[in-house]
């Protein structure tokens, strides 16, 4: 259980880490937008590069990276496998029945698996440098603007900071659960479909149980505190545009450039 | 069954930079029958030592250890009666039968529509091929040994009773199956003062009637002295002292340093000695007003 990296802060005093988390949301997005910009392998491997410099300079062991690539395995090979087969072009390899193996497609296949990796490298990267708190602060602060038509901006931002806090806890509540069940003989570590299902509820329920128990217990101290949401409260951490986010800022809009000039000038999708 | 740790050694989240080590080097022996008390502040390696009896946590870097300290000589070695745990090929399952493990706040545990249905559990579990009445008969001898009525709770939904009932329905959920060792983590833990007598007064009785061995961790130092057989001390995964209450207690200077308290009959002691009264007791409360009352009547203070 411990092993999902997926929302797992990993500290280390780095550039990365010390960047302003909006700027990190923002990097983010002009990356994704990057990764889909560029056509042609050369604008793909900038991005490579890019994300490659990032986690250098987040010093974060790339394995520890590359193992969020896990959890997207099997939609990685179907697509791969739907791409292969299925996307028609000019040089044929093999064909069967409704089924096509093309240099093309094994190109787009190719590309897409990388995008796609990339895509999620790129974005546990930002959980990875980013603290749950910096996290919401950020994407507060990103949908200001949202306040003006009277969207509950405080509000959502914190049903994810409750909703990041709480996935730790619940996962060490999933543990102890687990145990407390072996130790009365539960078998959880085997067996297919049918008695994994049996095996679930002595989990399922103690742990549902316990999360409303928390979420009731936490609105009552927040009551207790007179928690109003944002009105007349101030922020204990403002976040500050500095030098290191003017540098992101270059990168990201470095990226972009080169990436649609590639596109410009390289137009040959592959 | 007769526990045996020598050189035990665990790290959680080894090689991240979580890694933190909650058991440094630990031997400990606790023999058959003994009423054994672990005492230590919160993160001192108690709950980490107490899963690995089970077999819940299964020692990698411990062997690790072990492999590389052959060459040096020491050897982890964790053996509970026959069962040797630092081979990967023990029947866990045959384990965990014979070692009975209460959790901390054990109603959490609690998941089945009645009451009944969750005590068998771990019958259903260890003894699938136990009979409905035989299961029911054990059900019935396991809820009456922690002083609830069977035929009253047997259909009720778990979680509808009293948070003490529901403590005791889930110790009933782990002594069902009889284990010969009963390991149980903090088991007073958030009681009043009456629920947690009651619960001292039924581990005696399981430690009488139903177990063996009984280990168990505390923070309360007054139920420590009241009960154990050997007391032992853990600080920073380390084992500090293992003692009998009387011995441990004298040295309240040292807990103290481990920031430690002693039991109030030990800090009455130390006060009378202050004094110039010296009272020889082995600090449970009954010895000690037995002793301070024959010292009254000594000095004809009292009839």
């Amino acid at each position: 259980m411990k092993d999902v990296t997926f929302g797992q802060y990993y500290p280390r005093d780095s550039f990365v880490h010390r960047l302003d988390p909006r700027m990190k949301f923002v990097f983010l997005i002009v990356y994704i937008v990057a990764i889909f910009v560029a056509t042609n392998f050369y604008g793909i491997a900038a991005c490579a590069l890019v994300l490659a410099a990032v986690i250098v300079a987040a010093r974060i062991p790339f394995g520890k990276v590359l193992r969020s690539i896990r959890g997207i395995l099997v939609l990685l090979l179907f697509t791969a496998l739907l791409n292969v087969l299925f996307v028609e072009g000019e040089t044929v390899y093999a064909q069967w029945w409704i089924f096509v193996i093309s240099k093309e497609g094994l190109l787009f296949a190719a590309l897409l698996c990388v995008r796609l990796v990339l895509l999620v490298l790129c974005s546990s990267m930002l959980t990875f440098t980013t603290t749950p708190v910096a996290l919401t602060d950020g994407v507060e602060s990103l949908l200001t603007p949202l306040k003006w038509i009277r969207f509950p901006v405080h509000a959502l931002a914190l049903v994810m900071s409750i909703a990041l806090r709480m996935i730790p806890v619940l996962m060490d509540e999933v543990d102890r659960i687990k145990n407390a069940q072996r130790a009365r003989g539960a078998d959880l570590d085997g067996g297919g479909l049918i008695k994994k299902i049996g095996t679930t509820i002595p989990i399922l329920v103690p742990l549902v149980l316990s999360a409303l128990r928390r979420a009731e217990e936490l609105g009552d101290a927040m009551d207790a505190r007179c928690y109003m949401g944002d009105k007349h409260r101030t922020k204990y951490k403002k976040l500050r545009f500095g030098w290191r986010d003017l540098v992101a800022l270059l990168v990201g809009a470095a990226l972009m450039t080169g990436v649609v000039l590639l596109r410009i000038y390289l137009p040959a999708p592959y | 069954m007769r526990i045996v740790a020598e050189h035990l050694s665990y790290t959680y989240n080894a090689r991240s930079p979580f890694e933190t080590a909650a058991l440094r080097d630990v031997s400990l022996t606790i023999e058959e029958g003994e009423f054994f008390g672990i005492i230590g502040h919160t993160g001192s390696g108690k709950s980490t030592f107490l899963q690995h009896l089970n077999g819940l946590i299964r020692l990698p870097s411990s062997l690790k250890h072990a492999k590389k300290q052959k060459k040096g000589g020491a050897e982890t070695v964790l053996r509970v009666g026959e069962f040797d745990l630092t081979d990967k090929k023990t029947d866990f399952r045959a384990l965990r039968r014979n070692v009975g493990m209460v959790f901390q706040y054990p109603e959490s545990q609690l998941f089945a529509e009645t009451v009944r249905e969750d005590v068998a559990y771990g019958l259903k579990n260890f003894s699938p091929d136990m009979s409905e009445g035989e299961k029911n008969d054990a059900v019935r001898a396991a809820l009456e040994v922690v002083g609830l009525n069977y035929d009253a709770l047997k259909d009720r939904s778990p979680f509808e009773l009293s948070g003490g009932q529901k403590r005791r329905v889930a110790i009933a959920g782990v002594i069902v199956t009889r284990p010969e060792v009963l390991v149980l983590d903090e088991p007073a833990a958030g009681l009043d003062p009456l629920g947690k007598r009651e619960i001292m007064e039924l581990l005696h009785r399981l430690h009488r009637e139903w177990c063996r061995t009984i280990v168990f961790v505390s923070h309360d130092m007054d139920e420590i002295a009241d009960n154990c057989t050997h007391v032992a001390v853990f600080s920073e995964g380390t084992v500090r002292y293992v003692l009998p209450p009387r011995e441990l207690f004298a040295r309240a200077d040292e807990l103290a340093a481990l920031g430690l308290d002693v039991p109030l009959t030990a800090k009455l002691c130390a006060a009378l000695k202050e004094q110039g009264i010296a009272i020889d007791c082995d600090l449970t409360a009954e010895d000690f007003a037995d002793k301070v009352l024959s010292f009254a009547r000594e000095k004809g203070r009292i009839a």
